[in-house]
């Protein structure tokens, strides 16, 4: 077996707004070469076709990062897929020019996050075609130009389920319902009264997909309501939206620590993993986030990749970080004081008039009031202004809220 | 080379005719391809190996806990070892990971003495008891509270719908002819010719073999035969994602009770975890519908024998229905006078004993009066690896200098190529949908079941339905 090696300075996986971004502003140091598995560069904006992304839509967006990366001199490889690692900072690759073993003084990770499939949710019933996924869906109509099917059931109620309604309408698909367990909708007011009000998509809320049925095609949801009313929904197409989880396969496969509530590698708010020289930034840190902030992410861990490439230190003790129920997950997962610094953090359930409290072994480093309804499948920005207050020998430090009444 | 999806059936007096393309028919049809004989298979649905032969458990049984002396015991151990072979000549992927039957009560323990007998019995000498320490230090993520168990080493895993398209493949390739999308709905018999009529047209053969596998009692009551009913039996299964492979060594079965096998969790040749299957008796043959209470039951037990798996991602969640009779073997009855063969019963080790049963049904028809004529050798397959355990087409360099579209990876969880889909979308038997692409090739099967791949394997199937019109 042959396998071609070379080194770089620096490798990018995965060629998103994360990777494209953290390519533009580090291409120039030295060697940066970002790999795709996908033919195109600009992962899922290339098939959003809604706004969203600075006015722009996502193809125009996906665009816009690939030339700037291009021209800042990154060297952009599409068709070619990360499959192992061989070293600490060594990724094999495998691509229609072959295998190659590629080892390079920092790695950037980038990979998405993809949404959970009917089967990983335990929706039980038949298995017919016609049961996909956002993303399968804006790359059925958006890439290949199909119509997916006739009349449609959206699952879950947070912007992307919206986005799914957009897609699905926009392709002549008729929209029975949305439907989702929580009590309301997750998505901005607007975004909801668009898609209730002016597009005609009625809402369940507290209500789950009980069986899907059919044989062959999907010919109908069972639904079941919390007080345990039962209906069936004819349709032919159902999407299952939102519910991310990182595309975590390298950052397991390499041994890296994950977070047991966002599923994707633990980093410090310099996008550090726990491999030394190993850096991961966009959804892959938590889910799905707009792809602005994922761009967002990859420019600042360009900026603490340099400092790794100048010398600075890998830490080698920090101070983990930990959400309590009913918060999900809060990111990063591990602080040093003195590094300013923010938190992006997710509910499981909605909560009205919550405070968050921060303790570490007990103490209070910071509380604050939240905003009058926190909304799951959303994420929340925390300052990070009072980490210094932590000790940096301490325990972990744990995000909690509490219920007061005003 | 014929396999016939639509249009009218051929003029012509097949010598036999196999009802049913699973796993069981398909073998059949392979051992009767070694013949100078003509041959055809009717199979109801649009593909082959489509109902209980692609959804079970995918263990190659050593037939260590079979009934003594029945014919299912005689025909698993003998199916076992020529499967075995088949497998390494033609690239079935097969992985001898043995299987421990973990005792977790008293009552348990006590009853492995008894199944080591068994095994004996049934001509399988290499099981024996090994203590809780040897448990644990074999399978370091088994839950808390095993006592024992029977090792049994000689048990494997296999991919079941390699084995199917391979039986098929070479009998296509060996001049059989195979109808698809060809349900048999009436038997009759005129001028000592069996009168199969389907929607396509009526079949006409000298000899008859039923391997319709749920349908077999149907198909016998119509030939006039009252021996067996066939009671569907529901087995639902979890799939959980590879990250869970390395939690698992050993196929990990229960010690039977008298209320069946009992829920197993074994490896897959794909790199998953099984967990599963229920048992639960229906009246409807089509009830191959998992249901929130099977997985549930499935959840509880799995915590139980290896609670980490719980944690992991599930993949795919499927159903199979066994064909359970009220008898305890297979039934494979022959009537001369009819020049039929009926192999019925064929209930939850049918894709272990598959060439056995074809070699036994063979043997039956000549029996019956079939000159079988000579045997050859049939040209060998070699069928795409699918398995985990020996390189695919993406780690494999010289195959990716070859051809580059080997390296082009279409499906990123399961790690397809477009060489690989252009190969089973060209095969000799192709697949008739996405389910039928991803039994060949694994595109779509994997932990996002489409979200990155779906729309694009789509495409690539659609459009080879358009090329070709
Ligand atoms: C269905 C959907 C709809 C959305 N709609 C909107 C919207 O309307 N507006 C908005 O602002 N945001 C939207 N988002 C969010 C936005 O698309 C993401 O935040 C953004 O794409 C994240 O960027 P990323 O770089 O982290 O990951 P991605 O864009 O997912 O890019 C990751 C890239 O890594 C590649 N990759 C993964 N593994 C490997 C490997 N092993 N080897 C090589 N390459 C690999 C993938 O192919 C992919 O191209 C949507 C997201 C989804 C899933
Ligand atoms: C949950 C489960 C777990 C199992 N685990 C294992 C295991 O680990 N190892 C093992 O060896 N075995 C196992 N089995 C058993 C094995 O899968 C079966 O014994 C085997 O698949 C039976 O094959 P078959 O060809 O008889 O039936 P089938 O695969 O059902 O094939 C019968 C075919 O006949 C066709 N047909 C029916 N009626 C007609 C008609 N009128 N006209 C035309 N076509 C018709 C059907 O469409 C079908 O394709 C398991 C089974 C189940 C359900």
């Amino acid at each position: 077996m042959t396998r071609s090696e070379r080194t770089v300075d620096v490798l990018i996986v995965g060629a998103g707004p994360a990777g494209l971004t953290a390519a533009s502003r580090l291409a120039g140091v030295g060697a940066v070469e970002v790999l795709e598995r996908e033919a195109q560069t600009g992962g899922i904006p290339r098939h959003c076709h809604l706004g969203g992304f600075g006015l722009r839509t996502g193809p125009q967006y996906a665009r816009r990062l690939t030339g700037e990366a291009a021209r800042a001199g990154a060297r952009l490889r599409t068709s070619v897929t990360v499959t192992d690692w061989a070293g600490p900072r060594t990724l094999d690759t495998t691509g229609p020019h072959g295998l190659e073993r590629i080892t390079a003084r920092a790695v950037v990770l980038a990979t998405g996050a993809r949404e959970r499939p009917r089967s990983a949710r335990l929706v039980p019933g038949t298995r017919p075609a016609g049961v996909l996924t956002t993303g399968e869906l804006q790359q059925t109509v958006h890439l290949h130009g199909r119509r997916p099917g006739t009349r449609a059931v959206v699952v879950g109620a947070e912007p992307v389920a919206h986005s799914a309604v957009r897609t699905l309408l926009g392709a002549g698909v008729e929209v029975a319902a949305m439907v989702t367990d929580l009590p309301h909708h997750q998505a901005p007011p607007t975004d909801a009264a668009d898609t209730r009000l002016r597009r005609g998509v009625p809402l369940l809320t507290r209500t789950t997909v009980a069986e899907l049925l059919g044989r062959g095609r999907l010919s109908g949801v069972a639904i079941r309501h919390a007080d345990g009313r039962e209906a069936v929904i004819a349709c032919d197409t159902v999407v299952f939206t939102g519910d991310f989880v990182p595309e975590n396969e390298l950052p397991r496969r390499g041994g890296l620590l994950l977070d047991p509530g966002t599923r994707g590698p633990t980093v410090d708010p310099a996008f550090r993993t726990t491999g030394p020289g190993v850096f991961a930034a966009g959804n892959l840190l938590h889910g799905a986030e707009p792809a602005l902030s994922a761009a967002r992410e990859g420019a600042r861990a360009a900026a603490a990749v340099l400092r790794h490439l100048d010398g600075a230190p890998w830490p080698a003790e920090q101070i983990p970080v930990r959400a309590e129920d009913p918060l999900l997950w809060v990111a990063p997962q591990r602080i040093s004081p003195g590094s300013p610094h923010h938190f992006l953090l997710r509910t499981a359930q909605f909560l009205t008039r919550a405070h968050l409290v921060v303790r570490q072994d007990g103490r209070i480093l910071h509380h604050q009031r939240l905003p009058r309804t926190v909304v799951p499948n959303r994420s929340l920005t925390i300052s990070g202004n009072w980490v210094d207050r932590a000790d940096p020998r301490g325990g972990t430090v744990i995000f909690s809220t509490e219920q007061r009444s005003t | 080379m014929t396999v016939t999806t639509a249009g009218a059936l051929p003029e012509e007096i097949y010598d036999v005719v196999v009802v049913g393309a699973g796993v069981v028919g398909s073998a059949i049809a392979r051992e009767l391809a070694r013949h100078p004989l003509r041959t055809a298979v009717v199979e109801a649905s649009d593909d082959v190996g489509d109902a209980t032969s692609k959804a079970n458990t995918a263990i190659l049984h050593t037939g260590f806990d079979a009934v003594p002396g029945s014919l299912e015991s005689r025909l698993v151990r003998e199916g076992q070892q020529r499967l075995a072979a088949y497998a390494a000549e033609s690239g079935i992927p097969v992985e001898p990971v043995g299987a421990l039957l973990v005792a977790w009560d008293d009552e348990q323990l006590a009853a492995l003495p008894a199944l080591a007998d068994k095994a004996e019995r049934n001509g399988y000498r290499d099981a024996r008891i090994i203590g809780a320490d040897e448990v644990y230090r074999r399978e370091p993520h088994l839950g808390p509270g095993a006592l024992a168990a029977l090792d049994v080493p000689g048990e494997s895993i296999i991919c079941p719908w390699t084995t199917t398209l391979a039986y098929a493949t070479q009998a296509v390739r060996a001049g059989v002819d195979l109808h698809l999308n060809c349900r048999v709905e009436g038997f009759g018999r005129a001028e000592e010719l069996h009168r199969l009529h389907t929607a396509r047209g009526t079949v006409r053969a000298r000899y008859l073999v039923n391997a319709a596998g749920l349908h077999s009692d149907t198909v016998d009551r119509a030939l006039g035969h009252h021996d067996f009913t066939v009671t569907p039996r529901r087995g639902q299964l979890l799939v959980f994602d590879k990250f869970a492979r390395e939690l698992v060594h050993h196929i990990l079965l229960p010690v039977p009770t008298a209320l069946g096998k009992g829920v197993l969790v074994a490896p897959t040749v794909y790199g998953n975890v099984l967990l599963g299957p229920t048992a639960e008796n229906r009246d409807d043959r089509t009830a191959t519908h998992t249901t929130a209470e099977g997985i549930a039951l499935l959840r509880e037990k799995g915590r139980r024998i290896v609670p980490a798996l719980l944690d992991e991602e599930v993949t795919t969640v499927y159903a199979g229905l066994r064909a359970a009779t009220e008898h305890d073997d297979f039934q494979i009855h022959a009537h001369p006078e009819q020049r039929y063969v009926t192999v019925g019963g064929i209930r939850s080790t049918g894709l272990t004993a598959s060439m056995a049963i074809a070699a036994y049904v063979t043997e039956l028809l000549a029996g019956a009066g079939l000159d079988l004529g000579e045997a050859r050798d049939l040209d060998p397959v070699r069928m795409p690896n699918l398995g985990e355990a020996f390189p695919r087409p993406y780690q494999r360099a010289e195959l990716i200098a070859a051809d580059p579209e080997y390296g082009v990876l279409v499906c990123h969880c399961e790690r397809v190529s477009r060489g690989e889909i252009r190969d089973a979308l060209a095969g000799p038997v192709p697949p008739a949908s996405l389910d039928g692409l991803r039994r060949r090739t694994r595109a779509r099967g994997g932990r996002c079941q489409g979200f990155y791949c779906g729309a694009a394997v789509r495409e690539l199937f659609v459009r080879r339905a358009e090329l070709r019109g």
